[in-house]
């Protein structure tokens, strides 16, 4: 009974909310997605919040500030969505230190020059935003809501990206040589934010089946392949694949294989960063402890008053 | 008056705050800092862009914040003092905000129309600046033995900067007593008086952090000059 | 960002449960008024240790591009909601077809009314 009035809610494409019976596997589907992309909002923060200090210009050292801070906020969006399912935000970033959830594995690569913050915002956030203009359709209130609000934030971010990028290639030798490296080292790992092909991936089938994710991991990619390969080419810059071409017969850009041992390398915790990521987050965290405790004893002494 | 003495201000304790970014206590904290930063970042801009007006030698915001050097910059000592722990930024914050409020409430009037335009402002963010490090000394004054520990040392490591804010501006003290009282009051804290303050950054007297924080803020801009980003 | 992070093969999928709550800070939920003349609507929440910071952190978190011009926040504890399996009995059963403008035949010659 209950059942079926939960499949009957995703039958009409109506929003499954916090207080609606669901199933458990459902709600815990749930709990991990929202929290594994709230954490890699948070973890976000790191690769950009490392060039603030050093922005070349008070007006990009501003736009940076403001993006991290968004970043911010989008975690904090998305703890709240996963709080409707009945957790806490300290459960899960304890979770998160703990390595036993995961953050995308795009934030465990270094950022090294400057024109990794244009990198990062055009192919990053590209590639996020690809995928969130679906989650905007997916099937739990709470998430869906939180994706239009960051939808609607993000747009911001992809657009500064690439104006880096274009004022890098339309600036010195030494500029231009800065964005292309950037884009060698981001490419391939952009195109493994969209997740393992559709035949090897474990979530896929359940998760469409439940209206959470709505287009799969291979279309997605080909969509973010097929926008980027034009705007590379207005900024003059090589894609690092020999093998990228037009396939008029599809319609779509072919693209080389993605190196999967790398990928899992780096979902398994191996990855350049994982180790500096984590250890960042778990002293601020851990640094924060007095603070924290702090206000939730005065926050006692002012309900009790 | 002392354009660039402001932009200096708050230009170099933009760049402290933006040091939270990513690290702070709490998520809400972590957002609540990059505002404060990127406000004080805002007002920075404006005046260096006013100085530059004023000054009539063409130099831009960015040629101020990155090619000048520590013996140039004239910002207030309190501004460069590292974070510390949260309990030392939050006294740092407090006392340069209860400063800046009626700084700002004294320029809002100035003859210079530009200057007064960005106080009138800067005068509504630092209000809401000033509630955010008033309510956090109370939390962390009166929450647990440690967080009180914390606070007051971080008033203490600061104490000698403080009479420095008031060399120019003698008529600013009372106001500033007047907002910093209560609050320590409430706080179970206490500002010590320092019978050694330091003093001298408006003439580019400044303490060793300052050297480390420029470093690494003009590192690439001075890397490749002249280019555009 | 996004994000499917894959399953690692032979790794456990992590389980969350409720837990206590104790020593966490409160939820608040937060409500913007968009400008004036128009209702304040749910935004979001978020944590505070008390109404004072809730509300501070309210303007910081749902506010940066000037979403508003009012806020309230309420702790999310005092918020007493419908059942929604009883939705059908709740709301259907009000439902009074004459309340709705629709329900009424009026001549096309009359004009708008």
């Amino acid at each position: 009974m209950r059942e079926a009035k939960f499949r009957a809610l995703l039958e009409a494409e109506e929003k499954v909310e916090s207080t609606d019976w669901m199933p458990e596997e459902y709600r815990q589907t749930l709990i991990r997605q929202i929290a594994q992309h709230a954490h890699s909002e948070i973890i976000g923060m790191q690769p950009e919040g490392n060039w603030i200090s050093r922005a070349p210009s008070l007006r990009r050292k501003a736009i940076l500030i403001a993006k991290v801070q968004d970043e911010a906020g989008h975690g904090l969006y998305l703890y709240s969505a996963a709080e409707t399912l009945g957790v806490n935000r300290d459960q899960l970033m304890e979770l998160l230190h703990s390595g036993k959830q995961k953050y995308s594995s795009i934030f465990n690569y270094p950022t090294l020059s400057w024109a990794d913050m244009g990198a990062i915002g055009w192919l990053v956030d590209g590639a996020a935003i690809t995928n969130q203009v679906m989650l905007k359709r997916c099937s739990y209130g709470p998430y869906a809501r939180a994706m239009v609000k960051i939808c609607l934030e993000e747009s911001f971010h992809q657009r500064q990206g690439y104006e880096i990028m274009l004022t890098l290639c339309n600036g010195s030798a030494e500029q231009k040589a800065m964005a292309q490296d950037s884009l060698d080292r981001w490419w391939w790992p952009s195109l493994m934010m969209f997740g393992p092909h559709d035949s090897e991936s474990t979530h896929t089938e359940q998760s469409m089946e439940w209206k959470i994710k709505r287009v799969s991991n291979d279309e997605l990619r080909q969509q973010f392949v097929d926008m980027t390969v034009p705007q590379a080419d207005y900024l003059g810059l090589q894609i690092p694949d020999p093998d990228l071409a037009w396939n008029e017969e599809r319609g779509h850009y072919d693209f080389g294989p993605i190196d999967w041992d790398e990928f899992w390398a780096v979902v398994k915790g191996h990855g350049p960063m994982n180790r500096d990521r984590i250890e960042h987050k778990r002293k601020a965290w851990d640094d924060g402890a007095w603070v924290r405790q702090a206000a939730a004893v005065s926050s006692a002494v002012a309900g009790s008053a | 008056m002392n354009v660039l003495g402001f932009a200096d201000d708050n230009l170099i304790l933009a760049q402290r705050l933006s040091e939270w970014v990513a690290a702070a206590p709490d998520l809400e904290l972590d957002i609540a800092v990059a505002n404060i930063a990127l406000d004080h970042l805002g007002v920075a801009r404006a005046l260096l862009t006013h100085f530059g007006d004023l000054e009539g030698k063409g130099r831009t915001e960015d040629d101020l914040a990155m090619f000048r050097s520590e013996r140039e910059l004239t910002n207030l000592l309190i501004c460069e003092q590292p974070n510390g722990d949260f309990g030392q930024t939050i006294a740092r914050q407090l006392l340069f905000d209860s400063y800046q409020v009626g700084l700002w409430e004294k320029l809002a009037g100035s003859p210079d129309e530009v200057l007064a335009a960005v106080a009138s402002k800067a005068l509504l963010e630092a209000r809401y600046h000033w509630q955010h490090s008033a309510t956090w000394t109370e939390r962390l004054g009166r929450g647990t033995e440690e967080s009180n520990r914390r606070m007051q040392s971080g008033l203490v490591a600061l104490a000698r900067y403080v009479d420095e804010m008031f060399d120019e501006h003698q008529d600013l003290r009372r106001g500033f007593d007047e907002r910093l009282t209560p609050v320590l009051d409430e706080s179970r804290l206490v500002l010590p008086k320092d019978p050694f303050p330091r003093r001298g950054g408006r003439r580019g007297m400044h303490t060793e952090h300052l050297g480390h924080l420029l470093a690494k803020m003009q590192s690439l801009a001075r890397a490749y000059p002249g280019v555009q980003w | 960002m996004t994000y499917s992070v894959p399953q690692v093969a032979g790794e456990a999928e992590s389980k969350v449960t409720g837990t206590e709550t104790d020593g966490v800070w409160p939820l608040w939920e937060v409500f913007i008024r968009q400008k004036r003349g128009l209702a304040h609507v749910h935004a979001g929440s978020l944590h505070a240790p008390d109404a004072d910071s809730a509300l501070l952190a309210a303007r910081d978190v749902y506010t940066r591009r000037v979403e508003g011009v009012s806020i309230w926040v309420v702790a999310s504890t005092e918020i007493v909601a419908s059942d929604p399996d009883e939705a059908p009995a709740f709301f259907e059963a009000i439902e009074k077809p004459y309340r709705h403008a629709t329900h009424y035949d009026i001549p096309d010659e009359v004009g708008q009314m």
